[in-house]
């Protein structure tokens, strides 16, 4: 009768059906660190955000008159004497996907608290995503060199420069944010503050791992983005 | 799967890099063969899918949470295809208009 409450164990159903696991004396989120949770409600309604600018794009386009200037050529490169369709895209495509594999190595060594390995491939990972707003960056400039603004373009229909620097532009805002935390995240990995679990500065919670899995799901949002900027606007 | 630990082999890491790679190869190829209307857009549309669809499982380890939780992430998303579905009913109507009244204005 007079047992202590310490043996008391909390015991977390295992298995339980979809609809018990969301019924009122249950929880969605068990067993999820706060952080992972709040990363994943703040990437759905980005979501949203990202879906509601590429529905204004949908929008536009097909209510539009005038031609919509075709992509491949708008964003074509001269390399020697020819002209490749869409380069610096695939080049930024290729670039964005490498980054994200890296990053996925950076939380899988940060689980097995390899501080090295995870150090160097989130280090990779910044510089990939860096790599990418260089380019980005060397596209807005070509753009706007040969008349692209968002009021009208020399290639067709005037919508297509505001969806473009609208479009672009939000994703490369988000890039940059997630550049600027890598190397944060990368500082902070090869000090050792997630081996020691030395007290975050705003937050004054433990540091642990589990950052950069949180980390990784941003950069890896960044790049799902990407996929579907690029077969919608870049592709269609 | 195992709570509070995400500890997978790393051949699969790897796979789905490569396949990531693959698949943005073959959209690029979509582009530069030429392929035109239905064929170009169900091409693009299944490699776009099948990139996000890997991306969420693996990268993102969706494919390892609970379905109470995939479900909460995976839910709420598909309000937006019934907006993209609103809206692309909007948009050739919105063309509609505009055609009758440049035909009516002569401009």
């Amino acid at each position: 009768m007079e047992e202590s409450n310490q043996n008391v164990k909390v015991v977390i159903p295992e298995k339980k059906s979809f609809s018990k696991e969301w019924a009122s004396d249950q929880k969605a989120f068990k067993g999820v660190p706060w952080g992972k949770a709040m990363m994943w409600i703040f990437l759905v309604s980005d979501t949203f955000v990202f879906s509601i600018f590429l529905i204004s794009y949908m929008t536009v386009r097909f209510s539009t008159k005038s031609e919509w200037p075709n992509p491949s050529e708008v964003f074509g490169l001269h390399v020697g004497h020819y002209n490749v369709p869409l380069l610096l895209i695939a080049i930024m495509t290729f670039i964005l996907i490498t980054s994200s594999g890296t990053m996925a190595l950076a939380v899988k060594y940060g689980y097995e608290k390899n501080r090295k390995m995870c150090g160097y491939l989130m280090l990779a990972t910044a510089v990939f995503g860096a790599s990418f707003v260089g380019m980005q960056a060397f596209e807005w400039t070509k753009l706007i060199m040969e008349g692209v603004r968002p009021w009208e373009n020399p290639f067709g229909a005037p919508q297509f420069g505001s969806i473009f620097f609208m479009i672009t532009g939000f994703h490369g805002t988000h890039v940059t944010i997630g550049v600027i935390f890598l190397v944060i995240m990368t500082r902070k990995v090869f000090r050792g503050d997630f081996d020691t679990g030395k007290r975050g500065f705003f937050t004054s919670q433990k540091s642990n791992y589990e950052a950069i899995e949180i980390m990784g799901l941003y950069w890896h949002f960044v790049d799902l983005v990407w996929v579907f900027i690029f077969a919608f606007f870049y592709l269609w | 799967m195992a709570e509070g630990t995400q500890q997978h082999p790393l051949k699969i890491y790897f796979f789905v890099w490569t396949l990531l790679f693959v698949l943005s190869a073959f959209s690029y190829w979509v582009d530069w063969y030429g392929f035109e209307s239905f064929t170009r857009w169900g091409l693009i549309m299944l490699f776009m899918i099948l990139k996000a669809g890997f991306i969420c499982a693996i990268f993102m380890h969706l494919y390892w949470e609970r379905l109470p939780i995939i479900a909460a992430i995976l839910l709420p998303c598909s309000a937006i295809l019934v907006f993209v579905f609103i809206m692309w009913h909007e948009s050739y109507w919105t063309l509609i208009v505009r055609r009758i009244y440049f035909a009516i204005t002569g401009s």
